[in-house]
C-alpha cells in the first residue's frame, strides 16, 4: 500500500527525520507515535507530497509521490495539523470545490459529499460559512475533506487536538469506522487513543522509527514486570515480615500514610501471587483495604523507546512534557483489577472466616 | 485548473477586494472620460487609457496581495499542495481569476468608445488596441504581484513589495534618462546589480560560496568586455532599464501604435514571472 524506504529530511543542519523505512499495508488503522518534535508531521507532510525528502522514496500503491505526483495523490486523502478551510466558504461549497479538484467524476460528486457530510456529522452546519464554525467542526470539514474522492489511504494528522471528550470519542468512532474501508494513518501523542483506534503502532523518536508492532505484541515485548499495589491496615514492619513469606517477590517498598501503609510489589510478568499475598495477610491479620496489579504498559515502552536515546538533551525534555499526559492515562486505562475486588473502607472479605469462628464462639 | 479558477474567482467577490478593483478602475475610468472626451472635446478614447494606465500601481497590489500570501497564512496551501493537481495548475487557476476580475472593468469600459461614436468620430482601431495594450500591461502586472505573493505569509507585506516595485516599474524609464550614459557608469552600475544578484541568491540558497562564485564569475565578465570594447557599455544600463519598464511600452498604444513587440513583451513577462512563481511554490516544499 504506501512503501516508505530510506526518508530522510534535513531542515539545513537539522535532521528532521532520518532513514526512515516501513510498510502501510491494506485496512488498517496505524497510529504514529512520538513526542512533539519527533518528525511525525514531517514524516506525514513527505507522504502526502506537501514537503520533499532530502533523500529516500515514498511509493503509494507503487507510484512515487515525486515522479507520479498527480497519480500518487489521488489515493491519499490528508487532514494536516491544521484543517487546510477556505473560511469563506460554507462546508458544502468547500467540498464541492475540494471533489473538483480531486477530479471526482460529476455524477458521484453530489453522493460523495452528501456520504462524507454523514460520516463526519456535519449536515446540520452545511450552509454556515466555517468561518463562524467551531472548532471540532472545522475539524469534521477536514476530514470529510480527506474522504472526498474515497482514497484509498487516509491520513490525519493530530484528529482529536482541540476537541472536547465527547468529539473526541465520536471521532475515535468514526477512525475506527474508517479502517473497515481504508487504510487510516494518524498521528497522536496522546497514547490512549493510539490504543484505542490503532492496530498497529509506529514509534517514532529523533526522526528514527524506534518500534513497529501491534499494541499487545508491543506490550507482551516490553513488560518484564509487573506491579502489585496495596493499600494496607497496618505498619510497614508487619507488613514487610508478612510478606516475607510470599515467594516470587522481587521488590517491597512501602510508604505509610497514618494507620494505612501503601505497598508496591514487584514481580515477574507470569507470576500468580495475588492469592498468597491475600492469605498471607489474612493470617497475619492484617487487613487489605485495596489491591491492584498494573503490567507494563504502553506508556512505559513509549517513555522507554523515546528516551534511549539521552544524549539529545531536548529529547528527554519533551519527553518530561509528556508525563502529565501518561499519568492521568494511567489511571484511566492500564489499571487492571484483580479477582480482588476494590474495597471501601470496611475490609468485609477478610473478616469473614474470622467472623465465622467468632459467631461459633458466640453460640 | 478550473476548479481553482472558480473558487479564486468567487473569493473576489466573497468579499470585498474584487468591488473595490473593479469600483477603482471604473471611476478613474469614468472620471478621464469625462475630462478628456467629455470637456476638453477629443474624440481620441486611447488618451483615456494612457492617462490612467497609473491607476494599476494601486489597484494590482490590492488585487494580488492575498492570491498566495492569504493561502500561506490559513495553511489552505497545504490542501493545495497535498491534492492532486500540479503547481502549474494551481497558479494558473489563481492568475487567470485575477485576470478575469481585471476583465470585468475592460469589458464595461469597452462599451465606452461606442459611446463616444454616438456624438462624434472615434478612431476605434486606436481605442481597442489601446484597450488589449491595457488589459495585457494590467495581467503582466497581476503576474509580477503573484509573484511578489508567493514570497510572503504576510498581505501587507505583499501589498507594500508589490506597490514599491510597480512605482518602480512606472517611474524607471523617465529615471533611466536622468543616468550618466557613460560607460564607467555602466560598468559601476552593473557591479552594483552583480552584487544584488549575489546577495539575493545567497539569500535564496543559503550557500555563500555558490552566491560568491555567480557573483565573481559574471563581474569577470563585465571587467571583460569593459576592457575588450568600452564603447559597448555607452548608455547600456539606461537602455536596459527603459527596456524593463512595462509601463513604457504601453506608452506606444495611446501614441497610436500598435506594437506587436509591446504585445509579445507583455506575454513574455507574464510568463516568466507565472514561472517564477511556480518556482517559488515548489521550492517552499524543499525548504
Amino acid at each position: 500500500m504506501i512503501e516508505v524506504k530510506g526518508l530522510t529530511k534535513k531542515y539545513g543542519t537539522h535532521t528532521a527525520v532520518s532513514n526512515l523505512s516501513f510498510t502501510i499495508e491494506e485496512n488498517q488503522v496505524y497510529g504514529f507515535l512520538g513526542p512533539n518534535g519527533a518528525g511525525k508531521s514531517t514524516t506525514m507532510n513527505i507522504i502526502t507530497g506537501c514537503l520533499s525528502a532530502t533523500d529516500g522514496t515514498v511509493l503509494i500503491d507503487g507510484l512515487d509521490i515525486y515522479e507520479n505526483a498527480v497519480e500518487a495523490k489521488k489515493h491519499i486523502g490528508y487532514l494536516p495539523e491544521i484543517p487546510p478551510l477556505y473560511v469563506d466558504m460554507t462546508p458544502v461549497e468547500y467540498l464541492q470545490f475540494v471533489s473538483e479538484v480531486k477530479k471526482v467524476e460529476k455524477s458521484q460528486r453530489k453522493t460523495q459529499i452528501e456520504e462524507a457530510m454523514a460520516e463526519t456529522g456535519i449536515k446540520n452546519v452545511e450552509n454556515r460559512l466555517i468561518r463562524n464554525l467551531s472548532k471540532g467542526y472545522r475539524q469534521r470539514v477536514g476530514i470529510a475533506q480527506a474522504l472526498i474522492g474515497n482514497p484509498s489511504v487516509i491520513i490525519l494528522d493530530e484528529p482529536t487536538v482541540g476537541l472536547d471528550p465527547k468529539q473526541i470519542i465520536e471521532i475515535r468512532e468514526l477512525i475506527k469506522n474508517l479502517g473497515e474501508k481504508h487504510t487510516v494513518i494518524l498521528s497522536s501523542h496522546i497514547l490512549s487513543e493510539v490504543q484505542a483506534v490503532c492496530d498497529k503502532i509506529l514509534i517514532i523518536s529523533n526522526g528514527k522509527l524506534v518500534a513497529c508492532d501491534t499494541p499487545e505484541n508491543l506490550e507482551n515485548l516490553f513488560a518484564g514486570s509487573k506491579t502489585v499495589k496495596l493499600t494496607v491496615k497496618g505498619g510497614s514492619d508487619s507488613i514487610k515480615r508478612t510478606l516475607g513469606k510470599v515467594d516470587k517477590i522481587k521488590d517491597i517498598s512501602c510508604k505509610e500514610n497514618g494507620d494505612k501503609t501503601t505497598v508496591e510489589i514487584t514481580t515477574d510478568k507470569e507470576a500468580d501471587i495475588a492469592e498468597d499475598i491475600f492469605y498471607a495477610f489474612a493470617d497475619a491479620r492484617l487487613p487489605i483495604v485495596r489491591m491492584t496489579e498494573e503490567t507494563a504498559t504502553l506508556e512505559d515502552i513509549f517513555l522507554e523507546l523515546t528516551s534511549i536515546d539521552k544524549a539529545a538533551n531536548t529529547q528527554i525534555e519533551m519527553t518530561d512534557n509528556i508525563m502529565p499526559d501518561l499519568q492521568e492515562e494511567t489511571e484511566e486505562h492500564n489499571e487492571e483489577n484483580m479477582n480482588v475486588p476494590e474495597y471501601d473502607e470496611e475490609p468485609v472479605q477478610e473478616d469473614e472466616e474470622e467472623g465465622a469462628e467468632e459467631n461459633d464462639s458466640n453460640i | 485548473m478550473t476548479a481553482i479558477f472558480k473558487r479564486e474567482f468567487k473569493s473576489y467577490f466573497n468579499n470585498i477586494l474584487g468591488y473595490i478593483f473593479c469600483a477603482f478602475v471604473l471611476l478613474f475610468a469614468g472620471i478621464y472620460t469625462m475630462v478628456i472626451n467629455l470637456k476638453s472635446g477629443a474624440a481620441n478614447f486611447e488618451y483615456v487609457l494612457g492617462n490612467m494606465a497609473f491607476i494599476f500601481l494601486i489597484a494590482v497590489p490590492i488585487l494580488t496581495m492575498r492570491s498566495i500570501a492569504e493561502d500561506r497564512k490559513q495553511k489552505t496551501d497545504q490542501l493545495l499542495y497535498s491534492l492532486p493537481v500540479s503547481m502549474t495548475e494551481v497558479v494558473m487557476g489563481k492568475f487567470l481569476a485575477m485576470v478575469a476580475v481585471l476583465l470585468i472593468p475592460i469589458v464595461i469600459v469597452g462599451i465606452y468608445p461606442l459611446i463616444l461614436s454616438a456624438f462624434g468620430n472615434v478612431n476605434m482601431f486606436a481605442a481597442y488596441g489601446t484597450l488589449l495594450g491595457f488589459f495585457l500591461l494590467g495581467s503582466s502586472l497581476i503576474a509580477m504581484g503573484l509573484f511578489i505573493s508567493s514570497l510572503t505569509e504576510n498581505q501587507v507585506v505583499a501589498v507594500i513589495a508589490s506597490f514599491i516595485v510597480m512605482l518602480l516599474n512606472y517611474f524607471i524609464g523617465t529615471l533611466a534618462d536622468y543616468l550618466s550614459y557613460s560607460a564607467n557608469a555602466t560598468f559601476i552600475a552593473f557591479t552594483v546589480v552583480i552584487v544584488a544578484v549575489g546577495a539575493i541568491l545567497y539569500y535564496m540558497t543559503k550557500n555563500s560560496l555558490l552566491a560568491v562564485i555567480v557573483a565573481a564569475v559574471i563581474e569577470f565578465f563585465l571587467i571583460v568586455i569593459k576592457v575588450a570594447n568600452p564603447d559597448s557599455l555607452y548608455g547600456l544600463f539606461p537602455k536596459i532599464m527603459d527596456k524593463l519598464s512595462v509601463f513604457e511600452r504601453f506608452y506606444n498604444f495611446p501614441n497610436g501604435m500598435f506594437d506587436i513587440t509591446a504585445i509579445v513583451y507583455f506575454l513574455v513577462i507574464t510568463a516568466v514571472f507565472i514561472f517564477f512563481t511556480v518556482q517559488s511554490m515548489e521550492k517552499r516544499r524543499w525548504s
